[in-house]
C-alpha cells in the first residue's frame, strides 16, 4: 500500500515537472523571454529590472534552476496587469472562489445524477431510461459557456429570478453552478448506471431480496453501495473538468475567481499570473488525482496489489 | 392498450423525444442529415452558399432580429450582429473553420499518436515505457491550460489552436496504436514477413498499420465533437480563433454582452454548436457500434 501511494506520488511530481518545463521553455523557445515576460508597453528600465529578476543574463541551465528554485518558493515574479501584486497572491486571492464554485457545482452534479442514474438501471428500457440518455447525450453536446448565456437570458434577463453576473450571496452562484455542473451529469448519470446495472446483477442483491429486505433498501442502501466505487473513481476526471470549466463559466458570469483571473491575464499578456495559475491549478488537479488513486486503493484491495 | 398509451403522450414530451433520437441512433439517417446539412455542404460551398459576406456589414443595419421575430426581414434570415454582418453567412463560414481546425488537428495528432504507438507497441522495451509515460502525461494536462500558455506566449492564431489540440490528441491514438499493435505483432504472418525478409518499417507500415485503421477511424470520428467543442470554447475565450474570423465560440462571446437587447446573436451560434456535436457524437457512436465494438470504454 505504502509503495502503491509512493508511486503515485512520484508519478504526480514527474507530471508538473513537464508541465513546469514547457512554461519554462516557452517563455524562452519563443525568441526573446522578456517580449513574453513583458507586455508591449514596457520600457527599458522594466526589462533590466525583470532580466534581472530572472537571471536571464546567465546560461539556460542556471535559468532553468533559478525559475525552479522561485518556483518552489511559489514565486512566479510580479504581475504587470495588476500593479503591486505577486503573481502567487493574486492566484491564492482569487482560488476560493473557483473551488467554492467547483464545489457547489459538483453537489448539483451529484444530486441530480446518482438519483436518475440509479434509477435508469433500476427501471432499464423504461421512458426513464430514454430520457437519462438523452440527458447524457445533451451534457456532452452543449457548450458549457453556452448553456451559461442562455441560463442568463432565461433565467436572469427574462425571468428575472437570479442576477446575471458577479459574485454575492447564494443567488449569484445558482446558474454558474448549474452551467458547471450540466457537463458532469452526464458523464456521472452514466457511470452511476452502468455500475448499478453490474451491481443489480450479482449474486448478493438475490440474497438481500431473498431475505425479504424492502426493494428500496436493497437498491439504496446495498446496491447503491456497491455500485458507487465507480463514479468516485471517476472523482478525479471529474475535479480536473470542473477546474477547466471555471475558466469557461466564470468569464461568462464575470466570477471573480482563478479561471477569469487567468483569461484576463491571457489577454493583457501578464504571463507571470499564467504561469501561477497553471502551476497551482496543475497541482490542484494531481492532488486531487493522487487523493482518488489512494482512495481508490484503499476501496478496492485488487488495486493495491497489481 | 400499449398505443392508447402512447396516444395519450404528446409528441413532444420527453421521453418520445428521447425514443426518436435513439431509433435515429440505431439508423442514423438524422445524425448524417443534420450533419451534411448543417456543417458538411455549408463549409464546402461558404462563398455559394452564404448569401452576404461574413466580414463586410452596413452599420445601418447593424441588430436585425432573425426572421421569424419581430422586425426581422427575409434578407437576412437569421439576423445581423452588432456590427450590421450577417449571422447566417457567418455562420456558415464558421462552419468551416470548425471542421478545417478539427480535420487538421485530427490529422497531425493522429498521424504523430498513431506513428508513436505503432513503434512502442512493435519494440516494447525502454522505448514503450519511454512513450507511454510521454502519453500518461499528455493526457493529464488539460487542454485549456496549455492553451491558455501557448496562446500567451505565442498570441491567438489558426496555429495555435491546431498545435494545442493536437499536443492534447496525440495519446489518445498512441495508446489506442499501441494496445492494437501488441496484438498484432504476436500474429503468424508478422513473424511469417519477417522470415520472408521485411524490414521492422516495412513491416510497421504495410502489415501492422491497416490492421489499425478500422480502430483509429472510429477514434477519430468519436472525437470529432469534442474537438469541435473545445475548439469553440478556446474561441469563446479569446485563446482560440482571432477575430474577425468567424469561428462559432467568437460569435458567441461577441453576442454576451448583447444578451439583453440583442439575444439571437449569441444564442444562433450556439445551436449550430450543439447540433453539430450531437450528430457527430450519434453518428461517431453508430459507427463505434458496427465497425468497433471495442472501443467502448473510449
Amino acid at each position: 500500500m505504502q509503495r502503491y501511494i509512493l508511486r503515485r506520488f512520484l508519478h504526480s511530481l514527474l507530471a508538473i515537472w513537464v508541465l513546469s518545463m514547457i512554461v519554462f521553455s516557452l517563455a524562452r523557445v519563443t525568441g526573446n523571454p522578456l517580449d513574453v515576460l513583458l507586455p508591449l508597453e514596457a520600457g527599458p528600465e522594466e526589462y533590466e529590472r525583470v532580466a534581472k529578476h530572472w537571471g536571464l543574463d546567465k546560461p539556460l541551465y542556471t535559468q532553468y534552476l533559478i525559475f525552479m528554485g522561485k518556483a518552489l518558493r511559489g514565486d512566479f515574479g510580479t504581475s504587470w496587469k495588476w500593479q503591486g501584486h505577486t503573481a502567487m497572491s493574486l492566484v491564492v486571492d482569487r482560488l476560493p472562489a473557483t473551488l467554492q464554485l467547483a464545489g457547489l457545482a459538483l453537489l448539483i452534479s451529484i444530486v441530480i445524477s446518482v438519483p436518475i442514474g440509479v434509477m435508469a438501471a433500476v427501471m432499464k428500457d423504461t421512458p426513464l431510461d430514454s430520457l437519462s440518455k438523452l440527458i447524457a447525450l445533451l451534457g456532452q453536446s452543449l457548450p458549457s459557456f453556452w448553456l451559461g448565456i442562455v441560463l442568463m437570458w432565461v433565467f436572469a434577463v427574462q425571468l428575472g429570478w437570479f442576477p446575471t453576473s458577479g459574485r454575492g450571496g447564494l443567488s449569484y452562484m445558482v446558474l454558474p453552478g448549474i452551467a458547471l455542473g450540466w457537463f458532469q451529469v452526464a458523464a456521472l448519470m452514466r457511470l452511476t448506471r452502468s455500475s448499478m446495472l453490474e451491481v443489480l446483477d450479482s449474486e448478493f442483491v438475490k440474497l438481500t431480496r431473498i431475505k425479504g429486505l424492502p426493494e428500496w433498501k436493497v437498491i439504496w442502501k446495498h446496491c447503491l453501495r456497491n455500485a458507487a466505487i465507480v463514479p468516485l473513481t471517476y472523482f478525479g476526471v471529474t475535479a480536473s473538468a470542473l477546474l477547466t470549466g471555471s475558466v469557461a463559466i466564470e468569464s461568462v458570469f464575470a466570477w471573480p475567481g482563478t479561471g477569469l483571473l487567468a483569461v484576463d491575464a491571457v489577454r493583457a499578456r501578464d504571463f507571470q499570473v499564467v504561469q501561477a495559475v497553471i502551476i497551482v491549478f496543475a497541482g490542484v488537479f494531481i492532488f486531487t488525482n493522487l487523493v482518488v488513486d489512494v482512495l481508490y486503493a484503499y476501496l478496492d484491495p485488487r488495486i493495491r496489489y497489481q | 392498450m400499449a398505443t392508447a398509451v402512447s396516444q395519450s403522450v404528446p409528441w413532444y414530451s420527453p421521453p418520445k423525444i428521447a425514443r426518436v433520437v435513439f431509433q435515429a441512433k440505431r439508423y442514423p439517417v438524422l445524425p448524417v442529415a443534420i450533419l451534411v446539412f448543417f456543417l458538411v455542404i455549408p463549409a464546402v460551398f461558404a462563398p455559394l452558399v452564404a448569401p452576404h459576406d461574413p466580414l463586410k456589414g452596413s452599420l445601418s443595419k447593424r441588430l436585425k432580429p432573425p426572421v421569424w421575430a419581430e422586425g426581422g426581414s427575409i434578407e437576412y434570415p437569421l439576423g445581423t450582429d452588432k456590427m450590421g454582418r450577417d449571422l447566417l453567412s457567418r455562420m456558415i463560414y464558421g462552419a468551416r473553420i470548425s471542421l478545417l481546425v478539427s480535420f487538421m488537428a485530427i490529422f497531425v495528432g493522429g498521424s504523430i499518436g498513431t506513428t508513436l504507438g505503432v513503434i512502442s507497441g512493435y519494440f516494447g522495451g525502454k522505448l514503450d515505457a519511454l512513450i507511454m509515460r510521454l502519453v500518461d502525461i499528455a493526457l493529464s494536462i488539460p487542454a485549456i491550460f496549455l492553451a491558455l500558455v501557448l496562446v500567451s506566449a505565442i498570441g491567438p492564431s489558426f496555429g495555435t489552436v491546431i498545435t494545442v489540440i493536437a499536443l492534447i490528441q496525440w495519446a489518445r491514438y498512441a495508446r489506442q496504436a499501441r494496445a492494437e499493435t501488441l496484438t498484432v505483432r504476436e500474429q503468424d504472418f508478422i513473424a511469417r514477413a519477417r522470415v520472408a525478409g521485411a524490414s521492422h518499417v516495412r513491416i510497421m507500415v504495410r502489415y501492422i498499420f491497416p490492421n489499425l485503421v478500422n480502430t483509429l477511424v472510429v477514434l477519430a470520428t468519436l472525437q470529432v465533437g469534442s474537438i469541435i467543442l473545445l475548439e469553440s470554447t478556446l474561441s469563446f475565450l479569446g485563446v482560440g480563433i482571432p477575430r474577425p474570423t468567424p469561428a462559432w465560440g467568437v460569435m458567441v462571446a461577441d453576442g454576451r454582452e448583447l444578451i439583453v437587447t440583442a439575444w439571437w446573436v449569441s444564442m444562433l451560434p450556439g445551436v449550430g454548436i450543439m447540433l453539430t456535436v450531437l450528430s457527430l457524437n450519434l453518428f461517431g457512436d453508430w459507427l463505434r457500434d458496427h465497425l468497433d465494438p471495442k472501443l467502448k470504454h473510449v
